[in-house]
């Protein structure tokens, strides 16, 4: 038998739709590699839902009603919220939740046929780059077990690069989809704010969380982008836009009748700032590799400006820990999550849960977020840093005058080692510097795998597209991958002992 | 620059506990944040409209649904994770003597 754990989205689609291979064959492979995996990328599985749901699949596929990605396996991220796996958020908080109900984005790729293996390990509450705040352990990099994955997705990360699931989702309020596919050589993409719909995503920083898609390639993150996307009612922020099919123009050339350089027409802008001093030589290496790539295939690199990245960070660090002090203070040991025990007093139970239940960086961030919107400090931090932010939206929009998209790293260096940061508390905050201005803007961006650098360990190419451009950006990623082998290459410590005859 | 007694006062509004032993800690880090975002304080914004979302439309308002039924509430479905209930109500330690 054919080791389908190896294929992706689209091959594994038109595998089941032409019944060379069936939805329940397909999950026990999963679930086997899974089970076999050293990453602790999975935090939650229920082999009985996952078959349950494979075996519908593959009745729907004999009855000859299958939907689009009828039987294709995935995986979701811990802060989207299932009816039939437990959602703990990567927090002791909510260790064994189960929400009566499925998050949106769950539910439109269960309704497009995919088959859910489990639940993704994930910094608590989506808060870290790294993936050592979840109150579960730290996931490791199938790369090389000594580096983090990178986070907060860094489970979904892990688990796509070892071939534990061909998609998952992800969640991104500051880079966390895009930071950790670079640091796990997958692609992924976190679409424009309010395309993707937070309803049943517990909500970190609202003005910023979006859901995406992480998978093998920019043909797979096509499929699947255009079944999460879409008009939800139960999100006041989702954008009432129509169906978009991000998969059929990605083989379409730039400029009409270009199929030799696809590109030819496309304007790249590199911000001279994010090719300035703390960026690493090895990813600045890969990174310039791939844009000579791009510009083979016909693309125009052009020097842009964003003068305001660096203020990105502080401005990113008032706006999500204010907003995540307010979302997480629904969390009190009453209706649901930790209760304190042997308490005097309501207070006491609200303080004593909420202490216990929250690991450190989440308390530190929600004591940072109360000092910034408490009484005479408001205008100060929130509200100046909101005007930050529309300074850096303003940046983008002047860039975008001389370009299509722009290009750069996803983060200054390759992944760290594991505990690297432990005695250096704002080093993870300060490599957040490339992905935060896209979110605070509510821009699209893709990471794609580009080469490797220090200790053979990946580099990500960021694109960052102006609003609701996300077929764009996936079409260049798409032409790039065409001609590239990056996205196909796989961790050879998968720590895996193949179970698959062949 | 925050002091231990701020400390107190925020974790008392945002119903924490810090444990004395890791007070000293505590201090340093958020400390080390807030020099961080002190940066903000430079930048030129005067006369500048926040962005509060970027997803805002100003011309546009806040979205609202018809006001009919939409969903019902299964109060046995939502409370199954609850930690302590009776007869349908959430139960706490006694508010009044």
């Amino acid at each position: 038998m054919k080791d389908w754990t190896e294929a992706g989205v689209a091959t594994l689609a038109a595998a089941l739709a032409a019944r060379q291979v069936s939805a329940e064959e397909l999950a026990n492979a999963f679930l086997q590699r899974m089970a076999a995996s050293p990453l602790n990328a999975f935090l939650d599985r229920q082999a009985e839902h996952t078959l349950a749901q494979a075996r519908a699949c593959d009745e729907r596929l004999a009855r000859g009603t299958a939907r689009a990605l009828e039987g294709v396996p995935i995986a979701h991220k811990d802060v989207l919220v299932t009816r039939d796996w437990v959602t703990s958020a990567g927090s002791q908080m909510l260790a064994n939740y189960r929400s009566p109900f499925d998050a949106t984005v769950v539910e439109r790729l269960t309704q497009a046929g995919m088959v859910t293996l489990g639940k993704l390990n994930c910094d608590e509450f989506a808060m870290g780059s790294t993936n050592e705040n979840s109150a579960y352990g730290a996931v490791r990099n199938p790369w090389d077990h000594a580096a983090i994955p990178g986070g907060s997705s860094g489970g979904s990360a892990a688990a796509v690069a070892a071939g534990l699931t061909p998609a998952a989702t992800g969640t991104d309020t500051g880079g966390s989809i895009r930071q950790p596919a670079a640091f796990c050589g997958i692609t992924g993409i976190k679409p424009s704010y309010g395309r993707a719909s937070r309803y049943g995503l517990i909500a970190y920083a609202s003005s910023l969380d979006q859901a995406g898609p992480m998978a093998r390639s920019a043909h797979d993150c096509a499929l699947l982008l255009s079944v999460m996307c879409g008009f939800d009612p139960r999100d006041a922020t989702s954008l009432e836009l129509p169906h978009e099919d991000f998969a059929a123009a990605l083989a379409t050339p730039f400029t009409a009748g270009q199929t030799q350089r696809p590109l030819s027409g496309l304007r790249i802008g590199l911000p001279e700032e994010f090719f300035q001093s703390g960026v690493s030589a090895d990813v600045e290496q890969a990174v310039r590799a791939a844009l000579d790539q791009l510009s083979a295939l016909g693309a125009q690199c052009v020097s842009v400006r964003l003068p305001r990245t660096a203020l990105a960070i502080p401005a990113y660090y008032v706006i999500a820990p204010a907003e995540a002090s307010s979302n997480l203070s629904r969390f009190d040991g009453v209706r649901y999550g930790h209760r304190a025990k042997g308490v005097r007093d309501l207070h006491d139970l609200y303080s004593r849960s909420r202490s216990e239940g929250f690991g450190a960086e989440v308390q530190r961030r929600i004591l940072i977020g109360t000092y910034v919107l408490s009484h005479g400090y408001y205008d100060a931090y929130y509200l100046r840093a909101q005007q930050v932010r529309r300074l850096i939206a303003n940046d983008f929009d002047q860039a975008f005058a001389h370009c299509d998209l722009i290009a750069g790293p996803v983060a200054p260096t390759v992944a760290w080692d594991l505990g690297a940061h432990r005695d250096d508390p704002l080093a993870d905050y300060l490599a957040d510097i490339f992905t935060l201005p896209a979110s605070l803007a509510g821009l699209p961006g893709l990471s794609m795998p580009v080469g490797f650098g220090a200790g053979r360990r990946p580099v990500g190419l960021q694109l960052i597209g102006p609003k609701l451009q996300e077929a764009r950006l996936l079409r260049v990623a798409h032409q790039y991958q065409c001609v590239t082998d990056w996205h196909q290459q796989r961790p050879a410590q998968a720590g895996l002992v193949s179970e698959h005859g062949h | 620059m925050l002091t231990r007694i701020d400390v107190d006062r925020l974790a008392e509004l945002a119903r924490l506990r810090v444990a004395p032993a890791e007070a000293d800690a505590t201090l340093a880090r958020l400390n080390a944040i807030l020099g961080l975002i002190e940066q903000l304080q430079s930048a030129p914004v005067d006369g500048l409209e926040p962005l509060v979302h970027p997803g805002a439309d100003p011309t546009q308002g806040t979205r609202l649904r018809v006001d009919e039924v939409s969903e019902t509430v299964d109060r046995a479905a939502n409370q199954a994770s609850a930690p302590s209930t009776a007869e349908g109500l959430y139960l706490v330690p006694r508010v009044v003597e």
